[in-house]
């Protein structure tokens, strides 16, 4: 089980929350708890630099969450070119933690606002590749 | 033993110089050494600062160092995105004050032109988190326009607040003859621009460039011997954030910039009013607006209102930027700290020629990497 098909263009393979990937096929959107000091991680990481524990478990969020902030991107990096343009959000889940990822191109740029209610979802890609992003709630 | 800088040079920054790296920052080293009494073999170490993704030549700081004439002097690299020059400082600051060495040469440069415009383009993306936030395409306009959108919303700023900031930078970039960037525009042209990553605009964006900068430190006792004129580093601060944009908490601040600040204030014993003149990270136009208020120059949220009043512009409460800025000069990573130093330097000996603010004693430079990534604030006094 591997890391790299996450997202359009992946850049990282290896990595100790690789099935992560995994749980998102599955439909889930997954953080992961420290089990020492019970901080909540998303994006998921395997090691807690507050107490240094190593020891985490997954933990499924509900995906609601409110749009903090976002940016339409006319100007893309290679990979992305083709799909300009596209819009970037940063939204906080209910849990607290908080979410970067693009918005569903069904939401119209007139539409968009801070603080407006969206759902992290799953999204499968072309070529087995898989992602979330920001859906209308 | 305090430490102060007694000399400053800058190549002017363009598109594609035509010459090589070691050529580059010769040109800023020359310009440095010119009218003080210091030959190049009493330097006793040197930093080496840039951007590395930009580089072809491996480890530059020996090839640099090689053609500057250093050769058996240490050297090293000195890396911190957008601010590897001011983390040069702070390294020969270090030295100087530790008494390793008693007279040091930063020097930062970036050929941005180095590379193709398609590999450019690929390592644009990688600048954020590349495990989670570039595989969705982010880049740095992206980043400083998500900062941008925040401001807008919780403060009222405005696009055309934001395009005054540019309006000020072209004005002052006439009388920089180093400056990329030497034309006016006008409020409506900037209105107009195409989109780059909304709110932000093509004139709320600096370009890339080629250029270096040097900046010769040393002891204030040897510093007195080098040059009537040595300007004294009063404050250093340097503070970092999170590269992840998920873990952040200030979304209409960079809360590095602030804390660097602090620090600098602390150390030099002022407070934001005593500053006379200074340069900041204008990458875009909103990192000026937020610098305002990150540095104390306005509260929080007032940024706005400092440019509508024209309060940045020399005669008013605070001179930003009289150089032009990042935003006309252009922005060559590695050398733009030791420009921003260079521009303050001159200002201070009373040498800035038609964009001179009367008196200056004190000047700040605030220099950013990264999305609020990396902050340094420097605090110079005459
Ligand atoms: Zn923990």
């Amino acid at each position: 089980m591997s890391f790299e098909r996450f997202g359009k263009i992946g850049f990282i393979s290896e990595t100790k929350v690789a099935s992560f990937v995994k749980h998102l096929e599955d439909g889930k959107i997954m953080a992961t708890r420290c089990s020492r000091c019970g901080k909540l991680y998303f994006p998921p990481r395997a090691d807690c630099p507050d107490d240094l524990s190593t020891d985490m478990t997954w933990q499924q969020l509900s995906g609601r969450c409110k749009l903090l902030t976002y940016t339409t991107a006319h100007f893309a990096p290679t990979g992305f070119r083709d799909d300009v343009p596209y819009t970037i959000g940063l939204a906080e889940c209910e849990e607290g933690v908080k979410v970067y990822a693009l918005l569903s191109k069904d939401i119209d740029e007139k539409e968009m606002r801070i603080g407006m209610d969206l759902q992290v979802t799953p999204v499968r890609l072309p070529n087995s590749r898989i992602t979330y992003e920001l859906k209308k709630a | 033993m305090g430490v102060a800088i007694v000399g400053v040079g800058q190549t002017p920054f363009r598109r594609n110089c035509g010459i090589n790296i070691r050529e580059l920052c010769f040109e800023a080293f020359k310009e440095a050494l010119e009218d003080i009494n210091l030959a190049p073999k009493e330097i006793d170490a040197s930093v080496v600062c840039s951007a590395p993704e930009y580089d072809k030549q491996r480890s530059p700081a020996g090839l640099i160092s090689e053609y500057l004439g250093l050769a058996s002097k240490p050297t090293l690299y000195a890396e911190s995105l957008c601010s590897s020059s001011s983390t040069g400082v702070r390294v020969g600051y270090s030295f100087i004050k530790s008494g390793l060495h008693e007279i040091v040469a930063v020097i930062g440069f970036q050929k941005m032109s180095e590379i193709s415009s398609a590999e450019a383009q690929e390592r644009m993306g990688r600048g954020a988190d590349i495990q989670w936030e570039s595989p969705f395409g982010t880049m740095m306009p992206a980043g400083y326009a998500m900062f941008a959108r925040s401001h807008m919303h919780k403060y009222g700023t405005t696009e055309g607040q934001l395009a005054k900031i540019k309006v000020k930078s072209g004005k002052y970039a006439l009388s920089n003859p180093l400056a990329m960037f030497r034309r006016e525009v006008t409020l409506e042209e900037c209105l107009k621009a195409r989109v780059i990553a909304s709110p932000l605009k093509m004139f709320d964006c600096c370009a890339n460039a080629d250029g270096a900068s040097c900046v010769i430190m040393a002891s204030e006792e040897k510093a007195r011997k080098i040059t009537d004129t040595p300007v004294r580093v009063a404050g250093i601060g340097a503070a970092s954030d999170t590269l992840s944009t998920t873990s952040r908490t200030n979304l209409t601040g960079l809360d590095c910039a602030i804390q660097a600040g602090k620090q600098a204030y602390k150390m030099a014993h002022i407070e934001p009013k005593n500053v006379d003149v200074a340069e900041v990270h204008d990458c875009f136009t909103i990192a000026e607006l937020m610098a305002y208020e990150n540095l104390g120059f306005c509260k929080p949220g007032e940024g706005g209102k400092l440019i509508e009043e024209s309060q940045t512009y020399i005669g008013g409460e605070i001179p930003v930027n009289v150089d032009g800025g990042l935003l006309s000069k252009g922005h060559p990573i590695g050398a733009t700290g030791g420009s921003q130093i260079r521009t303050i330097v001159l200002q201070l000996q009373g040498r800035a020629g038609k964009t001179q603010v009367g008196g200056a004693e004190i000047g700040l430079v605030h220099n950013i990497g990264g999305i609020g990534l990396y902050g340094n604030v420097t605090i110079l006094k005459r």
